[in-house]
C-alpha cells in the first residue's frame, strides 16, 4: 500500500503565497532563506497535519508542490 | 485525489519563466494533464502564440510550433489538415486572439476546423508591459489608459465566446477561471472536454479562461486573484456558451 505525501520543490517556489491562502489549515509557511532565483520558498513544518487536499497542488502556479508516494 | 495528480508527461521539467502568481503555470498544467488524461501526447501538435506564452514550446513536452501574432488558428487550420490524424490544439492570448487575430479566430470558428483553442484573458498585453487589449475593463487602468479605459476613447470590452457562440461552426465554447482551487477543477474538465469533442472529430472548440496577471495589474498575486473575482468575473460571466457535441 502507498502513501502519499507532499512534496515542495524550493528551487521552483516563486514565493506568490497562492498556496498559504488556499490551505485550509493554514499549514505552509514562508521560509527565511531563499532558493538560487532568490525567493523564500514555501515549507511545511507540520506535514502530520496535512490531509492532502490538493489545494496547494492546484493554486501552484510553477509546479513546485506535488505529491510524492511512500512505501 | 484523481484531479490532483503529480507532474504531467506532457510538461517538460523546465522551470516557467512566468512572473509569481502568474497564471499561465496552472493553464500549462491542465492543459498537459488533459492531454495525458486522452493519452494522446505523443500525437499532439500545440501552436503557440505571441505574448508571455511565446515560450510554451519550452514548457510543453510535445510537438510545437510558433505562430506570427495572431495566426495560431490558421497555422493549426493548415497543420490539422495535413495531420488530420493529430489533435491538434493553440495557446493564445487575449492581445494575440482578440486584437490582431480577431480575423483568424472567427473564421476558424466559422469553419469548423476540428482544433482546440485554449484562450487566456488577462485583460491586457502581459509581455509587452501591460497596454490596454480588446478585453480590459471599462475603467481599468493599464499603461496606455493611466485614467482608466473609457468607451469613447476605447470602446467597450470584446466577449470573445459570446461573439463566437452566434456562430454554427463550434461545437463547444466555454469560459472558465483559475482563481480558486474549485474553479480550477472545473476548468481542467472543460479542457478535457474540448479535447475529447476534437478527438471524436466533431469540431472546432474554444475554452477561454480568465487570467490573473499581477505584474502588469500592479498588485501582488493574491490581490489579484481577489482583483478578477470582483471585476472580471461579473463582466465575463463563467459557463458554457455552447456545447453541441454531445
Amino acid at each position: 500500500m502507498k502513501n502519499l505525501q507532499l512534496l515542495i520543490i524550493p528551487e521552483r517556489c516563486k514565493e506568490c503565497g497562492l498556496c498559504r491562502d488556499a490551505c485550509p489549515k493554514q499549514l505552509l509557511i514562508t521560509e527565511d532563506n531563499i532558493n538560487s532565483s532568490g525567493y523564500h520558498p514555501v515549507s511545511l513544518p507540520n506535514a502530520e497535519k496535512c490531509s492532502l487536499c490538493g489545494n496547494c497542488i492546484l493554486v501552484c502556479p510553477d509546479l513546485a508542490i506535488i505529491y510524492e508516494e511512500v512505501s | 485525489m484523481n484531479a490532483v495528480p503529480k507532474i504531467p508527461s506532457s510538461l517538460t521539467d523546465k522551470q516557467f519563466h512566468y512572473c509569481p502568481g502568474c497564471s499561465h503555470g496552472i493553464i500549462h498544467r491542465l492543459v498537459a494533464e488533459a492531454l495525458d488524461f486522452h493519452n494522446v501526447r505523443e500525437n499532439t501538435v500545440g501552436v503557440a502564440s505571441v505574448g508571455c506564452s511565446v515560450l510554451a514550446y519550452n514548457y510543453f513536452n510535445i510537438d510545437m510550433q510558433q505562430a506570427a501574432h495572431g495566426r495560431a488558428p490558421a497555422v493549426a487550420t493548415g497543420i490539422k489538415r495535413v495531420l488530420p490524424g493529430s489533435i491538434v490544439f493553440s495557446y493564445q492570448g487575449d492581445g494575440d486572439l482578440a486584437s490582431i487575430g480577431t480575423a483568424e479566430i472567427v473564421h476558424a470558428a466559422a469553419r469548423g476546423e476540428n482544433i482546440t483553442v485554449i484562450f487566456v484573458n488577462n485583460a491586457c498585453y502581459g509581455m509587452t508591459g501591460g497596454q490596454m487589449a480588446p478585453t480590459s475593463l471599462i475603467g481599468q487602468v493599464t499603461s496606455t489608459t493611466p485614467k482608466g479605459r473609457t468607451q469613447p476613447e476605447a470602446g467597450y470590452p470584446i466577449k470573445v465566446t459570446e461573439m463566437l457562440s452566434t456562430l454554427d461552426g463550434p461545437v463547444y465554447l466555454s469560459r472558465v477561471s483559475v482563481h480558486k482551487p474549485a474553479q480550477i477543477r472545473k476548468a481542467a474538465r472543460s479542457i478535457q472536454k474540448a479535447f475529447r469533442y476534437q478527438i471524436e472529430n466533431k469540431g472546432f472548440s474554444l475554452v477561454e479562461i480568465l487570467a490573473t496577471c499581477p505584474t502588469n495589474w500592479k498588485l501582488t498575486p493574491l490581490e489579484a486573484v481577489k482583483w478578477l473575482e470582483n471585476n472580471m468575473i461579473p463582466k465575463y460571466p463563467l459557463g458554457e456558451f455552447k456545447d453541441v457535441g454531445v
